[in-house]
């Protein structure tokens, strides 16, 4: 089976900003990866490429300001396609926090977590239409 | 940040937790009931310290209380607790079921979907056993929201990752597929994710959405951009949906309907011709998603390998990638490029950009990109160009990162032996292999460069002169050494005649490197130096001095006793006859695949690198060597080509075996030598009698029994008068007494 494995977002220090997973790992595992994958991405620059092997699998990533957003998926999934996959959510985040900053992820992590599910589920690309989603975001916010 | 503030910043975290711990602990210790929001504020703040990173085991049973609430902030809270932070107690397992089998039959789309994100996220058995059924009923229902529709496609995904067995497929299956022509294409895409998950498993089942998906792609290929708003990203139409759909169609060979093969091919055509207009954009956003569509293209062609028109294209658009300007490209194109090598439609064509390829090995910044350039070097490897091909990768060895260099040694290797016409060129490439990354070769290079030389009397002369002259070098590598000493061990006959690799300038060579050895290492010379007592009588003394000394026969290493206390031995007592018996010349090795390809393969594991042996069919025509996927023979069968294995310690042995059988029957031995390596045998014989020795050995105790019977060649049975039997025991300590 081909699927993402987890979605990151962390800042340049480690610290994580948001930590989807769509594998079952325990605690310990789950602390390890993360560690794995800020000691691995930190250290690439532009003179790299946005895509790196990671056990047996590779990590999709690009870095906005502060942020790493990568993406762990299987060796043969299509590397650009999850790259615009990311700024595809980086931009609806974006528009749905006003030009989103790292403190708006993590004073709204409940929110974030709703965009992600929007956008992915169960390892796959669920929406790819900007403006489906931040359709469906703005009619939840206003619920009660 | 000093120590201090760093402290003052931690004490301060540690309040707020606890503050909120305290609060939340206060206010449901006590008997009121919290009101919903306050409840889903607390919720929210426990998930938020657990996030941070501290363990939270309470506050499960607010959170599923939550669920129930009519309110969507309330139930969102609870949902995401549950989902963040899983838990196994069946009392609450039962109410998140009934919570959520509450929201799926409530008809809200959106509580609808908070529980099935809940699903698709916790996947627990649990849930797919309450909700197998229910889901697909979903899923295809004529009144379900398109966003629901999505949203239980990917959980029915989910679920039959994890427990497939629960799911009632067969019925549904044609109603799957009919979301392919669905409007919502979000929905078309998430039905086009669980029909390739379930098409893996059972691809009839799914056969007819191959002409819906490849119909489905054409109208996204072929439509303007103004058909598809919502979709288009960057001016490409739908990317995402295109590469999905393009990954359905790779679960499954070239369609055998010749109209729809067709079509297939048309849009594939389409697809190459968009990447060579003008674009649109100049926006990376743009170029990306245009072409992660063509890198999927260019997969399913190769994946398909059956029109070379297609193949060819594919090649030459990667060709103009491998000098883009975008360091991703130029990485894709040469990863693609190395797929695209072993087909023979296009092997030909991946063969012109050599020159690039090299290029790039010396140039590209990114080690992983290097990396690839390597790889497809290695795939792109024939006859025509196999020798540039290694000088290359021997020239990029000598500065390639430590993390890669094992495997472009054991690649080298495999090309060297695989195309070598001349086999001078194969041992000059491997003992370069190990000057340059001596480290690296392991042991199934040199041993194989030792079973070619062995089998090939052409090259004997040339590998024992360059060993030789290689030897020279003041610090070689202990693998040359080890190579050396075989070779010129075998060989150094063929090169004594001349002054400057005289038989004692051989063994002078070879023993000033023996003390900077490792044991392994001169176990191996001290072998060779007993073949040279058998070369090159001349030197028996000088290399008898050398066995006898006391670093030899005290050595603390049993194994280089044993050696030296044998061999010394037996160039005391062996005949020039008996020596060159036991110490011939080693026999070809039987044929057989090389050990250095099935370690390759273990090494990359199940990667995406093509064999160089079963998927590529010779342009020639004619059949490259099988593919060796039996595990690596162990390495005294490799060396030690008997019919019984040998453990490599066991050498000595050998030597008393092959001598023992060449024992013809005018040479009187003391018979009792025999026992050192047998336990049992005839110790004396005449025609009345035959007296064996049958013995036992266990660590430091031993049996000994003595059988007496009438010898089996007494032409006559004799009658016996009697008959006694005595053991006497020769002390030696008492013979030296006197």
């Amino acid at each position: 089976f081909v699927w993402i494995r987890f979605i990151l977002i962390q800042n340049r220090a480690g610290k994580t900003r948001l930590a989807k997973w769509y594998m079952q790992f325990d605690d310990d595992e789950k602390q390890k990866l993360i560690e794995e994958v800020h000691a691995v991405v930190t250290v690439r620059d532009a003179k790299h490429t946005n895509f790196v092997e990671f056990r047996n699998f590779k990590i999709i990533y690009r870095r906005y300001a502060g942020l790493y957003f990568c993406i762990c998926v299987d060796v043969t999934d299509n590397n650009l396609a999850y790259l615009e996959a990311i700024h595809n959510f980086v931009e609806v985040l974006n528009e749905y926090f006003h030009n989103v900053c790292e403190l708006d992820l993590v004073f709204n992590f409940y929110k974030v977590y709703t965009v992600v599910d929007e956008m992915f589920l169960a390892g796959e690309i669920r929406e790819t239409s900007q403006t489906k989603v931040l359709k469906q975001l703005l009619m939840l916010q206003s619920l009660e | 940040r000093n120590a201090f503030q760093l402290c003052q910043i931690q004490l301060y975290k540690l309040k707020c937790v606890s503050i909120n711990l305290g609060n939340g602990v206060l206010v449901c210790g006590g008997d009121k009931t919290l009101d919903g929001y306050s409840k889903k504020k607390y919720v929210c703040k426990l998930l938020f310290i657990f996030l941070l990173g501290h363990d939270i085991d309470f506050g499960h049973m607010e959170a599923v209380n939550l669920l129930s609430s009519n309110k969507y902030t309330e139930k969102q809270i609870g949902y995401l607790f549950i989902s963040v932070l899983v838990n196994c107690n069946s009392d609450l397992i039962r109410l998140i079921n009934n919570a959520i089998r509450n929201d799926l039959a409530s008809r809200n789309p959106t509580f609808m979907n908070l529980a099935l994100h809940c699903i698709a996220n916790v996947g627990s058995r649990e849930m797919a056993e309450a909700f197998a059924s229910e889901i697909p009923r979903i899923l295809v229902a004529g009144d379900t929201v398109d966003s629901v529709k999505q949203s239980a496609a990917l959980c029915l995904l989910r679920l039959n990752k994890t427990s497939p067995d629960l799911l009632p497929m067969g019925e549904w299956t044609m109603r799957v597929v009919h979301l392919l022509n669905d409007q919502h294409l979000g929905v078309v895409t998430a039905a086009t994710s669980l029909i390739t998950t379930l098409a893996q498993k059972s691809p009839d089942d799914f056969k007819t959405s191959l002409s819906l998906a490849m119909t489905r792609l054409s109208r996204i290929v072929t439509s303007a951009s103004i058909d598809l708003q919502d979709y288009t990203y960057y001016f490409v139409a739908a990317p995402w949906l295109s590469v999905k759909l393009l990954r359905l169609l790779q679960c499954y060979p070239p369609p055998e309907d010749a109209s729809l093969r067709s079509r297939l091919t048309e849009c594939l055509e389409t697809i190459l011709s968009k990447a060579q207009e003008p674009s649109k954009s100049k926006k990376v956003q743009h170029s990306n998603a245009k072409n992660a569509v063509l890198f999927e293209a260019i997969s399913l062609i190769i994946h398909h390998d059956s029109e070379p028109t297609l193949l060819v294209r594919a090649c030459n658009q990667l060709g103009q990638f491998l000098q883009h300007r975008e360091t991703n490209l130029r990485y894709l194109a040469l990863e693609s490029m190395c797929t695209l090598a072993s087909s023979e439609f296009s092997h030909e064509a991946v063969k012109t950009h050599i020159e690039t390829v090299i290029n790039a090995l010396k140039t590209e910044r990114d080690v992983s990109v290097r990396q690839r350039a390597v790889d497809l070097l290695y795939a792109m490897c024939d006859r025509s160009n196999a020798k540039q091909i290694v000088t290359e990768m021997l020239s990029y060895l000598e500065t390639a990162d430590y993390a890669i260099r094992e495997e472009i040694v054991l690649k080298v290797a495999i090309l060297a032996e695989k195309y070598a016409v001349d086999y001078t060129w194969y041992v000059d490439t491997i003992l370069n292999l190990i000057r340059i990354a001596g480290d690296y070769v392991s042991e199934e290079v040199w041993y194989r460069v030792i079973q070619i030389v062995i089998n090939r009397d052409d090259v004997q002369g040339y590998a024992a002169k360059t060993v030789f002259e290689a030897l020279q070098a003041p610090a070689c590598h202990e693998n040359l050494v080890k190579v050396g000493g075989y070779i010129l061990g075998e060989f150094g006959n063929l090169i004594a005649g001349d002054p400057r690799s005289s038989p004692l300038v051989q063994f002078n060579l070879l023993h000033s490197k023996f003390h900077l050895c490792s044991v392994p290492t001169r176990a191996l010379l001290l072998s060779a130096y007993i073949k040279f007592i058998n070369l090159f009588p001349e030197v028996k003394g000088t290399i008898q001095d050398v066995l006898r000394s006391d670093s030899q026969l005290r050595n603390a290493d049993v194994e280089l006793q044993q050696r030296a206390v044998e061999y010394l031995r037996l160039s005391y007592i062996a005949s020039t006859d008996i020596l060159a018996t036991v110490l011939e010349e080693m026999p070809p090795f039987p044929e057989r695949e090389s050990s250095i390809l099935a370690k390759l393969k273990k090494k990359k594991g199940s990667s995406k690198l093509p064999d160089l042996d079963d998927s590529r069919r010779n342009v020639n025509g004619s059949a490259e060597h099988t593919d060796d996927t039996e595990t690596s023979p162990s390495l005294s069968e490799d060396l030690f080509p008997t019919d019984r294995p040998h453990p490599p310690s066991s050498f000595p042995s050998i030597l008393f075996a092959r001598w023992a059988a060449g024992v013809t029957n005018n040479i009187i031995f003391p018979v009792f030598f025999r026992f050192v390596c047998k336990s049992n045998g005839v110790i004396y014989e005449n025609q009345l009698l035959q007296i064996g020795l049958k013995s036992e050995y266990r660590q430091n105790l031993g049996e000994i029994n003595a059988l007496s019977r009438e010898a089996q060649t007494s032409l006559s049975p004799a009658t016996w008068a009697s008959f006694s039997e005595g053991i006497q025991r020769h002390s030696l300590a008492k013979r030296h007494r006197s």
